[in-house]
C-alpha cells in the first residue's frame, strides 16, 4: 500500500458531496423518466405502448442479449462477489464464474421443456406444474413455500448492495440503532416505495437505462483500474501476499488464492449447486417463460455465457482492491469487506464518475430486487393465499394480498440483513440455494419422468429442507460466533468441506429413490397426470400456446398479467 | 383413469413426439456435459503455471472456457434442431 492512496482514503471519509449529489439526481433522473413514460405512453395511445413494451419480442437477438445481460448483473455481481474474493480469496467468490458457466448447459437441457408445457397449460410458476404433473397440492405447497422463503435472503443480497453505496457516500452512521443502520431503512423504504409504486410491472425504460449506466461502469472500470495499480502482475501478486498472511481470528492463511488440495470439493459443490438452484427461483422461471418461443431460450444459453466473462473481471475488481490499498471502512468505524468496491470507485475515480458508479450499482439492486419480491409475492398469492386460504377470493382481495406479501417479502428480508451477518453477504444468496436446490427433483425430474413418486419426491425434499437448514445454522462464524455464519460444511463419506446444499440435494435424491421404489411396488397411486408427452415439445406455432401467449402479452411485460391482477388466472 | 402408475410411454399412440434423432440428441448431450464435468474436475485446473498477460493458468484458464462452454452449447443448439422431426400432433388432438 503506498502512502499517498492512503491519505486518499482517509481524506474521503464522511459525506462525499459531489458523488452523493450524482447519485441521488441520476437516481431520480432514472425513477421519474420511467414512471413519467409509462404514463405519458398510456394517456396518448395505449397500442403504441404495448408495442414498445414488447420490442423485446422483436429485438433481434442481440439487443435481446443486451438487455437480459443488464439484468444479469445485480449486487451479487457488484458487490457480493468481489467482496469475497477481496475477503477470502478464489474458494469464497471465483467459482462464481464456473457457476456461471455451467448454469447454460444446464437449462438448455431442462428449460425448454418447461416453457412447453407451461404456454400449453397456462402454468405461470414451477407449482402450477408441479400441481398438473401430479395432481398433487402438498407437493405444489413445497414448492411454493420454498420459492416464498428462499427469495427473501436474496433480496437481503440487494439491500445489502444499496447500503454499502450510501455507507460508502457518507450517508448513515452515529451511535443509535437508527442511524447506525440508516443506509439500510434507506435502501429498504427505497425498495419499498418503488415496487408498491410502479404497480406489479417495472417500466420497461428504467431497465434500459440502468443496463446502460451498469455496462458503462463497467467497461470503464475493467479497463482502467487494472492499469492504474501496476498491472495485473502486481494484482495478483498483492492477493497471494494477503491470502497466504495469517488471520488472527482463526490462526489459518486469510484466504485461497488458488484452492488447493482438499478445496477443489468446495469449489466444484459451490459451482453446480449454485447453478443448479438459481433457474429454480420464482423469478428466474417467469423471466424465461417469458421468451417467445422454446428454442429462444436455448439460443440464448449458448451466447449468455460471454457475461461470464465480465463478471469474473468484476470478480478480480476485489483484488484489485487489495493492490490498490483500498480499506473499505464502515462508518461505525469498523472494517466491512461489502463496501470494497463503492470505496475503490471512490477512492481511484473523479468524484462525479464515483456517483455514476454509485447510482448504477444502487439501481442494479433495486429493479432485480423489485422483480423477485413481486415473483415471489404473486407466487404466494396464486399458489398458497388462493389455493389454501381463501379459494373463493375476489381478484381485489388477491391484489391486495399479492401487495401485502410483496412488502412483507422485503420486511422479512430486512430481518435477515439485521439479525444475519451482512460482512459475508454472498452467504445470502448461498443460503438461499440451500433451499431453492431442495426443490430441483419435484420440479426438473418431474419434466422427464414421472417414474419418482409424489410422496417420495415430498419427503425428499422435507429431509433436504430440514439437513440442509440445521447444516446451514450450525457453522458458526470464526469471528463473531453468530449462526448461520457460511455455507460450506463438512461432507459425509468424503471428509471434506462441500456446500450444505449440494450434501442435502444428494440426501434429498436418495430418500425420494428409496421411497418411490417402496412406494411402487406397495402400489399406491401417483396421483393424475394433466400432461401428455405433446406437451414438453410444443413450440410457439401450436393454436394452445400461441392462446397463452397473445393472453399474457398484454401491457408493458412480455409476459404481463392478463388484467393486472396477480393470481387470478383462470384454472385450465 | 389409470392409477398413475403406468409410465406415460405405455400410451397406446404417444401423442405428437416429433420423430428423433436420438444419435443427435445423445451427441447434443454430450457436448453439454463436457463443460460441465471439466470445470468440476477442478484439481487439475487448480495451478499459477503456465501464465498468460499476468494471469495465472486457473484464472485465464477458466475464462477460456467460457467461449469453449459458447460454441459447445450453440453445437448442441443446432444439433437439437436439426434432430427433431416434424410433430405428428394434430391441432385440436387434444384430450
Amino acid at each position: 500500500m503506498t502512502p499517498q492512496l492512503t491519505v486518499m482514503a482517509a481524506e474521503t471519509d464522511g459525506i462525499n458531496g459531489v458523488a452523493l449529489s450524482v447519485l441521488i439526481a441520476l437516481f431520480a433522473l432514472v425513477t421519474v423518466a420511467g414512471f413519467m413514460a409509462t404514463r405519458f405512453m398510456r394517456a396518448d395511445s395505449m397500442e403504441s405502448l404495448e408495442e414498445w413494451g414488447l420490442g423485446g419480442r422483436k429485438f433481434g437477438t442481440w439487443i435481446t442479449w443486451f438487455l437480459l445481460g443488464g439484468d444479469l448483473y445485480t449486487a451479487y455481481t457488484f458487490v457480493a462477489v468481489p467482496a469475497a474474493m477481496f475477503a477470502t480469496g478464489a474458494v469464497a467468490g471465483f467459482f462464481a464464474v464456473p457457476y456461471t458457466i455451467v448454469l447454460y448447459p444446464i437449462i438448455f437441457i431442462f428449460m425448454a421443456r418447461l416453457w412447453s408445457v407451461s404456454h400449453r397449460h397456462g402454468y405461470v410458476t414451477t407449482a402450477d406444474f408441479v400441481r398438473g404433473r401430479y395432481d398433487d397440492r402438498g407437493l405444489s405447497l413445497a414448492v411454493a413455500v420454498t420459492g416464498f422463503v428462499a427469495t427473501m435472503p436474496y433480496i437481503a443480497l440487494q439491500l445489502v448492495g444499496i447500503q454499502a453505496v450510501l455507507e460508502v457516500a457518507g450517508l448513515g452512521g452515529g451511535d443509535n440503532i437508527v442511524q447506525k443502520d440508516a443506509p439500510l431503512f434507506i435502501a429498504f423504504a427505497l425498495l419499498a416505495a418503488y415496487t408498491y409504486s410502479s404497480g406489479l410491472r417495472a417500466p420497461a425504460v428504467i431497465a434500459f437505462v440502468k443496463d446502460i449506466l451498469i455496462y458503462l461502469v463497467i467497461i470503464v472500470a475493467i479497463v482502467y483500474l487494472p492499469g492504474q495499480v501496476g498491472g495485473w502482475d502486481a494484482i495478483f501478486g498483492a492477493a497471494e501476499d494477503k491470502m497466504a498472511a495469517t488471520n488472527e481470528a482463526t490462526g489459518g492463511p486469510t484466504g485461497s488464492f488458488i484452492p488447493g488440495a482438499g478445496q477443489g470439493w468446495a469449489y466444484a459443490t459451490l459451482a453446480l449447486g449454485s447453478a443448479l438452484a438459481l433457474f429454480m427461483y420464482p423469478h428466474s422461471i417467469t423471466a424465461s417463460l417469458s421468451s417467445n418461443s422454446r428454442n429462444t431460450i436455448r439460443r440464448n444459453a449458448a451466447i449468455l455465457p460471454a457475461y461470464s466473462f465480465v463478471l469474473g473481471l468484476l470478480a478480480l475488481l476485489g483484488w484489485v482492491a487489495i493492490a490498490a490499498g483500498t480499506q473499505p471502512i464502515g462508518l461505525d468505524g469498523e472494517p466491512n469487506a461489502q463496501l470494497v468496491i463503492p470505496q475503490l470507485f471512490e477512492d481511484m475515480f473523479p468524484a462525479w464518475f464515483a456517483g455514476v458508479a454509485f447510482a448504477a450499482i444502487a439501481i442494479g439492486a433495486l429493479v432485480p430486487a423489485a422483480i423477485m419480491s413481486i415473483a415471489a409475492a404473486n407466487t404466494f398469492s396464486r399458489n398458497i393465499y388462493k389455493e389454501w386460504l381463501k379459494k373463493d377470493a375476489t381478484p381485489a382481495q388477491e391484489a391486495k394480498v399479492s401487495k401485502l406479501m410483496s412488502l412483507l417479502v422485503k420486511a422479512f428480508a430486512l430481518i435477515f440483513v439485521l439479525t444475519l451477518d451482512k460482512q459475508n453477504a454472498i452467504n445470502f444468496q448461498l443460503l438461499g440455494g440451500i433451499w431453492m436446490l431442495q426443490t430441483f427433483p419435484v420440479i426438473v425430474f418431474s419434466l422427464f419422468t414421472r417414474w419418482f413418486h409424489r410422496y417420495g419426491l415430498l419427503v425428499g425434499w422435507a429431509v433436504g429442507m430440514v439437513y440442509g437448514t440445521v447444516g446451514a445454522y450450525n457453522v458458526k462464524n470464526p469471528v463473531t460466533g453468530k449462526a448461520f455464519g457460511g455455507s460450506l460444511d463438512n461432507i459425509p463419506g468424503i471428509g471434506e468441506m462441500g456446500y450444505i446444499a449440494m450434501t442435502a440435494f444428494v440426501i434429498n435424491v436418495a430418500v425420494a429413490t428409496v421411497l418411490t421404489v417402496a412406494l411402487r411396488a406397495a402400489n399406491v397411486s401417483n396421483g393424475r397426470d394433466e400432461t401428455i408427452p405433446f406437451d414438453y415439445f410444443a413450440d410457439a406455432d401450436d393454436p394452445r400456446v400461441q392462446k397463452d401467449l397473445v393472453e399474457h402479452s398484454s401491457h408493458e411485460m412480455p409476459y404481463g398479467d392478463p388484467d393486472d391482477i396477480a393470481g387470478n388466472a383462470p384454472a385450465r | 383413469m389409470n392409477s398413475g402408475n403406468t409410465p406415460l410411454q405405455s400410451r397406446p399412440e404417444d401423442p405428437g413426439v416429433p420423430p428423433t434423432d436420438k444419435g443427435k440428441m445423445a451427441l447434443a448431450a454430450v457436448l453439454l456435459l463436457i463443460p460441465i464435468v471439466v470445470l468440476l474436475w477442478v484439481p487439475h485446473y487448480a495451478k499459477v503455471e503456465p501464465t498468460l498477460l499476468g494471469f495465472p493458468f486457473f484464472f485465464w484458464y477458466q475464462f477460456l472456457w467460457v467461449f469453449i462452454c459458447s460454441a459447445l452449447t450453440w453445437t448442441a443448439y443446432k444439433l437439437t434442431l436439426s434432430a427433431r422431426g416434424k410433430t405428428t400432433h394434430k391441432v385440436g388432438g387434444d384430450r
